[in-house]
């Protein structure tokens, strides 16, 4: 037995190739609502960003000042049209979504937070325990992935330390900091609440993290959806749209 | 079979995300969405004007300014009027304040200068994404509209600005709360110097609160009005009506 995947006292005996219940209702309509907000999220800063698309630390910055990072030229696009919303040009367009679509983004997130964390579902899924902390445990778990060994059986409805650390991260590290930056770029916010530009070192600091956390967020869903087909498309998209999973067989078994 | 497969993938990908794209560009064409994401702007203002309250926008020391503070807009004024003043440094110049007004007003530049000045180093946030820090000196707004005596009804305060942007005179707008914030100042004095034409002089607004779109240079008159209705685009501003900002600026 696998002291780091403990089978949950209440849980009825299943095998490889039973369906069981996965994800709870809440989590797949955050899961998915949140998908909408992040897509347009994504691809309508981007088209924010082609209006100025230079990244600076402190508090002040602009063409005259030192860029750490210059994604294109002040005259050139840096994102094509089939990465941004609207696809034409138009920065006033670009705020219109995306400042609507973070009203979906927060409010969704809020209510899962808050529903996952008093009902104790997320401490029973993603709290890592000591022996998880543990990096020859880490490594154990990543050489694994890499070997794309995949638990079996009911060890598979409980999540690894790597998946832990992945969905905890944007859980309680890149949207805190997405949300966070992105209020901190408001100057009519910044009156109120000096203390939330000060956090990030000043506005064009936060504007750069809102870049960088964006950035894992899309590292995350490369990985993300890179683990969904290893491990098996169709039985990961059933469970995340109705609920429903298939534990995987073991090795060697009628498969 | 693999590569047919990997094919079939690919123009599903392909379609789909032509499907997304031209979908969002549907729905950005569409009146109704197009008012409905404008409807949850208005919800910001209503909560960011709940949450800010009076509260000041930060003040940085001299050490904090960028070296360079672009300007940005329009960068020189072609109208001959402004180009006589310009060239006798403004001293036949005089700012209306005019509408709902008991006492309109004619101030010159002197005029201006003898008020009493407020001073102060804040952060000018383009919509772009740039932010500059510069040292901004004038009288508040306030106490210029104090002084013409606000009637009963006046909600808005316009500026009529001495530049053209695409064939269009420049204007903007605020409302009272905003025109009567402390910081809300008339500069002509930027870095210890008089304000210069790229960066709008005679005068340009300081609402430092909103961000720079809202920053008029060039004032010529102040205008006191019940409503933006009926003015230009009926937005409030040349960037609201010309471009589809947001009237308010917050963020």
């Amino acid at each position: 037995m696998d002291q780091h995947f403990p089978p949950a006292a209440d849980r009825p005996e299943h095998q490889g190739g039973d369906l069981v219940r996965r994800h709870a209702l809440a989590t797949r309509l955050w899961h998915w609502t949140n998908a909408l907000a992040l897509l347009v999220m994504l691809m309508s800063g981007l088209m924010i960003l082609n209006a100025h698309p230079r990244l600076y630390w402190g508090h002040y910055g602009s063409e005259h000042d030192h860029a750490w990072l210059v994604l294109a030229a002040l005259e050139d696009t840096a994102f094509p049209g089939w990465m941004t919303i609207p696809s034409n040009y138009s920065l006033a367009d670009a705020r219109l979504w995306h400042f609507a679509f973070a009203w979906v983004l927060v409010l969704a997130f809020t209510g899962y937070l808050l529903w996952g964390l008093l009902r104790g579902h997320i401490r029973r899924r993603l709290h890592i325990t000591r022996a998880e902390w543990n990096p020859r445990h880490i490594l154990h778990d990543f050489v694994a992935h890499v070997r794309l060994q995949f638990p079996t059986g009911t060890a598979a409805l409980d999540y690894n330390v790597l998946q832990k650390l992945a969905y905890g991260g944007v859980l309680f590290v890149l949207l805190p900091t997405m949300i966070l930056t992105g209020l901190a770029m408001s100057p009519a916010l910044d009156a109120a609440w000096p203390w939330m530009v000060d956090l990030f070192g000043g506005r064009q600091s936060a504007r750069s993290i809102h870049f960088i956390a964006a950035s894992g967020l899309v590292l995350f869903f490369a990985v993300h959806m890179v683990m969904v087909v290893l491990a098996g498309p169709v039985n990961e998209v059933r469970s995340i749209l109705t609920g429903w999973y298939r534990l995987p067989r073991e090795k060697g078994g009628a498969a | 079979m693999i590569l047919t497969r990997r094919k079939a993938l690919q123009v599903g990908a392909a379609g789909a995300g032509g499907l997304l794209l031209s979908g969002c560009d549907a729905l950005n064409d569409s009146a109704p969405f197009k008012d409905g994401l404008a409807g949850v702007g208005r919800l910001h203002e209503l909560t960011q004007r709940a949450i800010i309250g009076d509260s000041l926008a930060r003040e940085f020391t001299e050490i904090d300014m960028s070296p360079v503070f672009k300007a940005n807009g329009s960068l020189r004024v072609a109208d001959p009027a402004y180009r006589a003043l310009l060239a006798g440094g403004f001293g036949q110049w005089a700012l209306r304040v005019d509408g709902l007004v008991h006492r309109p007003l004619a101030l010159p530049l002197t005029a201006l200068r003898a008020m009493p000045q407020r001073t102060q180093i804040t952060r000018h946030d383009c919509v772009e994404g740039w932010s500059a820090i510069g040292k901004w000196q004038g009288p508040q707004l306030g106490a210029i509209i104090a002084q013409a005596g606000l009637m009963p009804g006046a909600r808005y305060v316009v500026f009529h600005c001495a530049d053209q942007l695409e064939g269009k005179p420049f204007y903007e707008s605020i409302d009272l709360v905003e025109a009567f914030h402390p910081q809300t100042i008339l500069a002509w004095r930027m870095n210890d110097a008089p304000l210069t034409e790229p960066h709008g002089a005679p005068i340009r607004l300081r609402v430092e609160r909103q961000l720079g779109y809202k920053q008029a240079k060039y004032i010529m008159r102040i205008e006191l009005r019940e409503s933006l209705a009926g003015l230009y685009g009926g937005r409030g501003g040349f960037w609201e009506d010309n471009r589809g900002y947001q009237w308010w600026a917050g963020i």
